[in-house]
């Protein structure tokens, strides 16, 4: 599926600098960066569902938002079909956003509490000049709204009359009104209800056989992941240090981090045969990196050279890679613990 | 389509209702807002409710006492000033002025102020740093003083007041709305406003005033009563509007002279002054606590 990718990440580097109040810089403090996003690449090809995982602040969500240039790259490259993302004009840019959308994660922040249903899903007609008037507007959106499970009378209705869920499809609906070809979906089931959260991923699924959507779905739930991605890519701390085809990766994860997650999903079989590998302490702090392997304060195979070198991405399977200096001599770390 | 309809206005309106009857429930600032409206009123139809004209000089009633007292007469109710001017009259009159130049004042202020704080809470750099800079120094001048330094400088005339008191005022609207802003530029409605395309003007007006109005016109009203005062103290010191229009302030300077024998010449526009001010002080106090839940605990 990667014969054909719609859009190609190539070395983006995402930095925040903070810069210290005016008597931290006459005593002389410089000002601090993080790298929220560190020198990520990969692609999503047509029409596939790329799953983006990790704990919460390692960078997904910016990520996320720097391919869409909500967060401007600080260096890198994004290119959406034939177009650099990164180098469009601000016009240009502007009739982009058309094609490349986002859904949020809270249903309650992301919509206008001051403006109806109808305003909010058909701004990206007004903004694009997609309409004819209000009355082919209030149409459009009307249809928009019973693609996505709603009822078109509801159009007049404010957001705090709606509940979480049906709040989500207002999203969703103003993401797709526009006919836009990828998606950025940030953890967009997470502030829901487990039973909605099935709801949601199941229109998700529809609407994207419906409008050939390409999805770059990021979570921190490996079951949701799981269930609708074509590939998954792992991240830590502001890289992606395992990715693959879904079956690749989940069955047989390389990464020590990854083998990590995926034996924290909790099982219900009562097999007992999920051996946990606990991670030792927090995710450091991205102000101040760890050096070598950034995941080496954490990994329980760690040893001098992780302290030292920043492993290379290699090719451990098909179309399946993994940064990790141990992946040659080691054993599956899973294994390794159950003896 | 007319059910649909009728819904959502009843839903739209509902929040704005039961902020109102809040509002209502509040005795003491319900019966403020009164108070104040009927000083409107009373400034709109002046004409028809003032017994005399309040230009008319008769010097045979020079500094006549007011009406329940001795020498009093009914045709003067709250007597008349040096010049046989009825005191009642000019006070009725005195509350166009007053509530003129305070409504003008806050309708200039809040406009410049909203424009130049959402300008400087959502494109920040170095539009929010000389806006910000702008506001400090301002600031940092004593009100009235200014206000009195422009007036020396422009000349009095009721165009030459409202914008003395502008000059200085927009900065307070200018503060909140910023502030406001700030927090809500980070909102994800207005994120997803970006994703969509849309332009920092469409942002500013569409997304997010509608979301600050309501501490913005809290603030209003209760300055509006800071605005009457300084009104009244520039007429006070002769820089307001130039005699013989009727305004409170110059009538209670008008009265200085004869304070200890003729006491009313000055008490009666000071006291139209202290209620107005009371009253509208104290109505959006009311206001703020109904609309605004922040300040309610």
């Amino acid at each position: 599926m990667t014969t054909d990718p719609l859009l190609k990440v190539t070395n983006l580097t995402k930095t925040y600098t903070g810069s210290p109040s005016m008597v931290a810089r006459l005593l002389g403090r410089k000002p601090v960066h993080v790298r929220a996003v560190s020198d990520v690449s990969f692609s999503v090809g047509r029409g596939e569902i790329l799953g983006l995982i990790g704990e919460s602040g390692c960078g997904k969500s910016t990520l996320g938002r720097a391919i869409l240039r909500l967060h401007e790259p600080s260096s890198g490259r994004v290119e959406f079909g034939d177009a650099d993302v990164t180098a469009l004009s601000p016009p240009e840019m502007k009739a982009m956003r058309r094609r490349m959308q986002i859904i949020f994660q809270d249903p309650y922040a992301s919509l206008n509490p001051r403006r109806t249903v109808g305003d909010i899903v058909g701004l990206p007609l007004q903004l694009h000049g997609l309409e004819n008037g209000r009355e082919d507007m209030r149409e459009k959106v009307a249809m928009m709204l019973d693609k996505v499970g709603l009822k078109a009378g509801q159009i007049d209705r404010y957001p705090h009359q709606f509940s979480g869920g049906q709040r989500q499809r207002i999203g969703i609906a103003r993401a797709l009104i526009s006919n836009p070809e990828f998606i950025v979906c940030d953890e967009p089931v997470s502030a829901l209800d487990v039973s909605i959260q099935a709801q949601i991923i199941q229109l998700l699924l529809e609407l994207k056989r419906e409008f050939q959507l390409t999805y770059l779905f990021i979570s921190h739930d490996i079951s949701v992941i799981g269930y609708l991605s074509d590939r998954v890519a792992v991240m830590y701390l502001g890289e992606i240090v395992e990715m693959g085809p879904v079956e690749s990766v989940l069955a047989t994860p390389r990464h020590p981090y990854t083998q990590s997650l995926m034996s924290a999903v909790p099982e219900v079989d009562g097999t007992g045969k999920g051996q946990r590998v606990r991670l030792k302490g927090d995710l450091p702090s991205p102000l101040d990196p760890p050096s070598g392997c950034k995941f080496h304060t954490r990994c329980p195979l760690a040893i001098d050279i992780c302290r030292q070198r920043k492993p290379v991405t290699e090719t451990v399977g098909k179309g399946h890679s993994a940064a990790c200096h141990r992946l040659a001599e080691r054993l599956s770390l899973l294994e390794g613990a159950a003896q | 389509m007319s059910v649909i309809e009728t819904n959502a206005t009843v839903a739209a309106e509902s929040l704005f209702r039961r902020n109102m009857a809040a509002f209502m429930e509040n005795r003491l600032a319900f019966g403020s807002a009164i108070v104040v409206v009927l000083f409107v009123f009373m400034a709109i139809f002046a004409p028809w409710i003032a017994p005399n004209d309040p230009y008319n000089t008769n010097l045979f009633f020079r500094l006549q006492p007011p009406v329940w007292m001795d020498g009093g007469e009914w045709a003067y109710p709250l007597g008349a000033d040096a010049l046989g001017r009825c005191i009642l009259s000019r006070i009725i009159y005195g509350a166009r002025v007053s509530i003129f130049i305070g409504a003008a004042v806050i309708l200039v202020a809040t406009t410049v102020g909203i424009l130049a704080g959402l300008a400087a809470g959502y494109l920040r750099g170095w539009v929010d740093v000389v806006i910000s800079r702008l506001v400090d120094i301002l600031l940092g001048f004593p009100y009235l003083i200014f206000a009195i330094g422009l007036m020396a400088m422009m000349g009095p005339g009721l165009g030459n007041i409202i914008l003395a008191l502008a000059y200085k005022e927009w900065v307070i609207p200018c503060r909140v709305v910023r502030g406001e802003t700030l927090v809500t530029r980070e909102l994800e409605y207005v994120e997803a406003a970006r994703a969509l395309g849309a332009s920092s003007k469409h942002i500013m007006l569409r997304e997010i005033l509608p979301n600050i109005l309501s501490p913005v016109i809290v603030v209003a009203t209760i300055r509006m009563a800071h605005v009457i005062i300084l009104e009244a103290s520039l007429s006070f010191l002769g820089l307001g509007v130039q005699p013989p229009t009727a305004s409170w302030g110059a009538m209670v300077a008008d009265g200085r002279a004869f304070i200890l024998e003729s006491w009313w010449v000055s008490t009666f526009p000071g006291v139209a002054i202290l209620l107005l001010v009371l009253a509208i002080n104290v109505a959006s106090q009311g206001l703020r606590d109904a609309f605004d839940p922040r300040f309610t605990e």
